[in-house]
């Protein structure tokens, strides 16, 4: 029989796995095997990262980026531990039923049932392993998430709409109560995630849909008032976008993932770091990378330690991304398909143009133009500096950069114009200002 | 163009980062022979010899661009002509500069060419004829630095071209030349 028992996972190009919507993992084990004892035909799983979600069990092989995954709605019955002279010295086993359908697959509509063991080769207390099982099992998160999948379309705007008289929204005043409606909202919200740290759980994704909703809010406020113009719209929308369009629903906490934290944060971290890292043009400074994962990370912070730590890891896995540090100590993070020679083909193009052929470029200037940190487009402005591409100017009116004209000039007769190169613009465009 | 009284100034000393110490090294070395050849093309055409770095000099600043060099990169720029022998610090402290822009074998061999046009070999003359005397109005000799002139002398003299006379005082040193 075939090795594919199991249906395949989805995983990222880091080997995390794709959750659902309201998907939430709360239990990762390292080197586990899934083999079913009583059927020798089904290819046992060897070695691999157990990760038990609200929904499903999730078996990944992390050096082939390949996964298998088991929804707990097929999961009919858990064996308690057996407790034996024998069990103390074997890895510890706990053995599951679960539902097979006709195809031989695991799947909840299952018409027969196979038991299958899970066998843990790393230093586990089993029984942390199992409640957590029953945990998850008896929280029945899959079937809220179905439930809701269907009720959502019938539930629509009417019901926001119905429940409440509105009170008129008009002048200043009504601003002024709707932001008190909204914040008493946030406010009750808040002190029921504080009540326990289980409750903080359950209440994460209602966390994250508010902080969907307020932006939602932010986004339409704006465009229906006349008095705000088109720049400040568009600036909110880019921070909006940046801040809270990236939430991760189910952040690897300490809690969660243990001793395999880091790795598995490194993982987080790179899958991450794609959507902002484009939009930065392949180079985005890390103390930005901090703040934005710990904003999309909502309340499970991390340090910026295990931020390191995480990028630190990189080198082990095949992600696209690497951490750089330049000489002046400012670490950035990087796409490995990025060059420096593009970036520094832009940046001469920037250098030739007439404007800064006669006042230079300031880091600003180049920030503004390229799209990038100041503190970033400095490092670029000094790595062309130091290929000779640029010169810098001090004087009070600050630090600037000029093209390199030294090269260009013959050292041996230098009165001597040449008629084409650098040289001809830059003296047009700096008479154009006298 | 741009000009400093009579001299020409080439097109570069517009460009701000000529008046900034380049910190790449090949950047700086191109930076500073630039500088070299300017400030010998300078004093050579306005016979300046003695450059003070804490005095103003006119290359120094560029008033068009508002740019001017530091104390450090005056110094640097000094100290690079001194390393090839064609300036020499006149004071421990560098405040003082004697630019050489022609080498003291070349003053001698302008002072060989001197005597035999004008008729004065085997003939008798004091420093400051040399210096300020009718003959010398329109030739490099006017106004020359007078250790720069000393020195040139002397190098005659010890190949056995001139024989210098002290005087009492400094105003009646002579020479005779016999070239």
């Amino acid at each position: 029989m075939a090795d594919d028992w199991l249906p395949p996972a989805s995983l990222t190009p880091s080997a995390r796995p794709v959750l659902f919507p309201g998907e939430i993992e709360r239990f990762l084990l390292p080197s586990v095997d899934l083999v079913a004892e009583e059927n020798p035909g089904l290819t046992p799983l060897r070695s691999g990262l157990l990760i038990i979600t609200s929904h499903r069990l999730l078996w990944i092989h992390e050096p082939s980026v390949s996964g298998r995954s088991m929804p707990l709605a097929a999961v009919i019955h858990v064996f308690p531990m057996k407790k034996s002279v024998r069990s103390m010295f074997a890895s510890p086993r706990v053995r599951i039923q679960v539902a097979v359908g006709i195809d031989g697959k695991v799947g909840e509509k299952g018409t027969r049932s196979e038991v299958i063991t899970v066998v843990m080769r790393g230093k586990t207390d089993p029984d942390v392993f199992l409640g957590k099982l029953w945990e998850v099992l008896r929280a029945k998160a899959w079937e809220a998430t179905q439930k809701e999948g269907s009720d959502e379309m019938e539930r629509g705007e009417s019901s926001q709409m119905g429940t409440r008289v509105r009170m008129p929204v008009v002048g200043v005043s009504g601003i002024l109560r709707k932001e008190q409606e909204m914040w008493e909202n946030t406010d009750k919200s808040l002190q029921d995630a504080f009540q326990d740290l289980n409750a903080l759980m359950s209440k994460a994704k209602e966390m994250v849909m508010l902080a969907e909703k307020m932006r939602q809010k932010l986004l339409s406020g704006p465009s229906s008032h006349a008095n705000s113009n088109d720049e400040d719209i568009g600036s909110k929308q880019d921070i909006q976008d940046w801040l809270l369009s990236v939430g991760i629903v189910s952040p690897v906490t300490k809690e969660s993932a243990g001793a395999l934290y880091h790795q598995q944060l490194s993982r987080q971290l790179a899958d991450f770091v794609k959507l902002p890292l484009e939009k930065a043009g392949g180079v985005i400074a890390l103390i930005d990378v901090y703040c934005l994962f710990n904003r999309a990370r909502g309340t499970e912070l991390i340090s910026p330690e295990d931020l390191l730590q995480a990028c630190a890891i990189w080198e082990k896995f095949d992600v696209p991304i690497m951490l750089r540090k330049f000489d002046s100590g400012v670490m950035v993070i990087q796409n490995k398909a990025h060059s420096d020679e593009e970036v520094l083909a832009r940046i001469t193009a920037l250098a030739m143009k007439p404007d800064a052929l006669r006042m230079g470029i300031s880091s600003t200037d180049a920030a503004l133009i390229l799209g990038i940190a100041p503190a970033m487009a400095k490092e670029h402005l000094l790595t062309a500096e130091s290929k000779g591409i640029l010169c810098r100017d001090v004087s009070p009116d600050g630090f600037r950069f000029y093209i390199n004209l030294f090269k260009e000039i013959d050292p041996r007769d230098i009165y001597f114009a040449k008629a084409d190169g650098i040289i001809p613009a830059w003296v047009s465009a700096a008479l154009a200002s006298a | 163009m741009q000009r400093l009284g009579e001299f020409k100034l080439p097109a570069f000393f517009n460009y701000p980062p000529y008046f900034t110490l380049q910190p790449v090294r090949e950047t700086r070395e191109k930076q500073v022979q630039l500088w070299k050849e300017l400030i010998l093309d300078y004093c050579r055409n306005q016979k300046v010899f003695v450059v003070g770095l804490e005095e103003d000099f006119p290359l120094f600043s560029n008033p068009v661009i508002e740019r001017s060099l530091s104390h450090e990169a005056k110094e640097l720029f000094l100290s690079a002509l001194v390393n090839e022998g064609r300036a020499e610090w006149m004071d421990k402290g560098h405040k003082k500069c004697l630019i050489l822009w022609m080498r003291i074998q070349d003053w001698a061999d302008y002072i060989v060419n001197f005597v035999k046009e004008n008729g004065f070999e085997d003939s008798v003359m004091t420093v400051e004829d040399i210096r300020s005397g009718f003959e010398s109005r329109g030739t490099d000799l006017a106004g020359i630095d007078r250790s720069v002139l000393m020195r040139a002398l002397r190098l005659l003299e010890q190949k056995g071209k001139a024989a210098i006379f002290r005087g009492t005082s400094t105003d009646d040193e002579g020479v005779k030349f016999s070239v």
